[in-house]
């Protein structure tokens, strides 16, 4: 009887040691994945990557899509790195992305992380320009423009505008990116020529807004508070007065630099 | 790098035909590594923009033609609740196809980089005659595979890819050097000072998942034959899982018939009887009926 109670508790005790020790090992494999997984918020993914949950899913991290990039702009993060391991990535500050018009490393994706309803290039968003304005050749009032040239989307995604100026009175033309057409492709990071680039590229869900549902810019077409009103024309970019008004006292070309002469 | 016991008697060249199969997966496991390199940093083509193999052990595609996927790694993806695209589900059936026929843990001796470093492990430890600090059973590895299909399943990420130490080694084998090969010398530290065979034998979920694979259909298996075995126990002494070799099943059932059996082949060379040998399944039942036929005459 004795010896079949010892055993009994034995068994117990293994039991309990052997769940305990499964929990705990458990609880830890769970932990480093959600550290993993939490590891991305700076992470640009390749074209036509889900977003970043899903895409977290779905990557097989078998690197294909690297190997099909002939611009060698996406890598496969190595372990101990800010981003989740294994996924592919690029540095657009290095290797932009090119914004191939037949998407070689989406379609190499055999999984569906990069998704192949991306058809048009131009309509993928790896994340959104940003740019210091502090930090802008433009913005400093010199006629830098290099992310504006480089743009494969320029016009569209990076628009010149006019600023006016504190001690002149020459405009400055300022760079200005627009969400709806930027891709995120890192063109214009790898091209602007201050030592640290003053535009990047950032995931959306960093640097993007959202106003909410409450607000009605009563003044906009669409809401309803104005529904009989139809404008003529979508309106234009304002551009600031002052410039060109005061700008006939003088002949053109002549500012303070060279009043006088 | 085996645990051959050394047969003085041998000449050079039975020697050498001896570490045949030894030979045989350091050439499969390295020429795979190069494949993948090759196709990634050499640019290797079959034909032009038609690289050789891309990806890698866990999603790869031969020649722009065949897909391949590692099926434990899509399981865990599925898990996670993804649809998988129809390319990596063929792919992951190839390759399941592939070891259900010869057999899942082929994985393990022959394709798996991993394995060159706990049989290094393993070695060392041999040579330099280290006990075993712990024991475990050797089952933990079918929980480890549960608790991976389960916490795919909680979390939402392929649990075992994402801190899978095989495929940290192997993708930074042909991607780029980071962290991951402390994981690899953590399990190189384990099996030689710890546990023997403690990763692969114990708690690796991969190799778990290929033991369950191809238990039942593996084709190729180590053939045994009783009517010349005189359970001397070399082959136990030197086979990384020892348990799949016990002698009273094997005389039952006429061959390894374990899933975890990983048809390394370490076994077959060192039997001094021959009483092992590599074979098809079909062969070997009607190898060991007509061996047992003579056996009742004479
Ligand atoms: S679109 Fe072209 S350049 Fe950009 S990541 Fe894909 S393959 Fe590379
Ligand atoms: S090809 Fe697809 S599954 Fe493979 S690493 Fe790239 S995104 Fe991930
Ligand atoms: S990232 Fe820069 S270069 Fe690319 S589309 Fe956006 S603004 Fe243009
Ligand atoms: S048990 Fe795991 S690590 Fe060991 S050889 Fe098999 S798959 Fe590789
Ligand atoms: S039984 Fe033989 S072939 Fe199978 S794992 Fe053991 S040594 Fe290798």
């Amino acid at each position: 009887m004795a010896e079949v109670k010892t055993s009994r508790r034995d068994f117990l005790v293994k039991l309990a040691q052997g769940t305990s020790l499964a929990a705990t090992g458990g609880f830890l494999w769970a932990h480093l994945l959600r550290q993993e997984a939490r590891a991305q918020p700076y992470a640009l993914r390749p074209p036509g990557a889900l977003p970043e949950v899903d895409f977290n899913a779905a990557c097989i991290k078998c690197g294909q899509c690297v190997t099909a990039c002939p611009y060698d702009t996406l890598n496969l993060a190595p372990a101990g790195g800010g981003i989740p391991i294994g996924t592919p990535h690029f540095t657009p500050r290095k290797v932009p992305c090119y914004l191939c018009p037949d998407i070689p490393c989406m379609k190499a994706c055999p999984t569906g992380a990069l998704s192949p309803e991306l058809k048009d290039i131009n309509e993928s968003r790896m994340g959104l320009a940003v740019i210091d304005v502090e930090n802008c050749l433009s913005w400093k009032g010199l006629r830098c423009e290099i992310c504006h040239r480089e743009c494969p989307l320029k016009g569209k995604a990076i628009t010149l505008e006019t600023h006016p100026r504190q001690l002149s009175k020459h405009a400055m033309f300022v760079p200005l990116v627009h969400s709806d057409a930027c891709t995120g492709c890192g063109i214009c990071e790898r091209a602007c020529p201050t030592q640290e680039a003053a535009i990047r590229i950032l995931p959306h869900n960093l640097v993007q807004g959202k106003i909410g549902e409450h607000y009605r810019l009563g003044w906009t077409f669409e809401t309803e508070i104005t529904q009989d009103f139809k404008p003529a024309a979508p309106a234009a970019p304002v551009t600031p007065a002052e410039a060109p008004k005061e700008a006939p006292k003088e002949a053109p070309g002549v500012d303070y630099l060279n009043r006088g002469l | 790098m085996s645990d051959h016991a050394d047969h003085p008697t041998l000449g050079l060249g039975a020697r050498l035909w001896s570490w045949r199969y030894f030979v045989l997966r350091r050439l499969s496991q390295f020429g795979i590594l190069l494949l993948f390199f090759g196709s990634a940093h050499w640019g290797w083509q079959v034909a032009k923009d038609v690289p050789l193999l891309t990806g890698n052990l866990s999603a790869s595609e031969f020649a722009g033609l065949l897909p391949m996927a590692d099926p434990f790694a899509a399981l865990q993806i599925f898990l996670a609740g993804h649809v998988l695209q129809q390319e990596v589900i063929v792919g992951a059936l190839i390759v399941l196809g592939f070891y259900l026929l010869v057999g899942g843990r082929v994985y393990c001796a022959w394709v798996c980089p991993v394995n060159l470093v706990t049989d290094l492990a393993n070695w060392l430890r041999n040579r330099f005659g280290i006990q075993a600090q712990i024991y475990f059973s050797r089952n933990t590895r079918y929980f480890v595979l549960a608790a991976s299909l389960v916490l795919s399943m909680l979390m939402g990420v392929a649990a075992f890819e994402w801190v899978s130490p095989i495929g940290m080694a192997h993708r930074e084998i042909i991607f780029g050097f980071g962290l991951g090969f402390q994981a690899l010398a953590a399990i190189f530290l384990f099996d030689l000072l710890i546990l023997k065979h403690g990763w692969c034998g114990h708690l690796c979920p991969l190799g778990a998942f290929w033991s369950v694979v191809g238990r039942r259909t593996a084709q190729v298996r180590v053939r045994f034959d009783k009517t010349s075995c005189t359970h001397c126990g070399d082959c136990a002494k030197v086979c990384p899982e020892p348990q799949v070799l016990n002698l009273k099943r094997l005389e039952e059932v006429g061959y390894v018939y374990s899933g975890e059996c990983s048809n390394c082949g370490r076994c077959t060379p060192v039997c001094p009887e021959g009483s092992l040998r590599f074979d098809l399944r079909p062969m070997i039942h009607r190898h060991n009926a007509k061996a047992h036929g003579k056996q009742d005459v004479s």
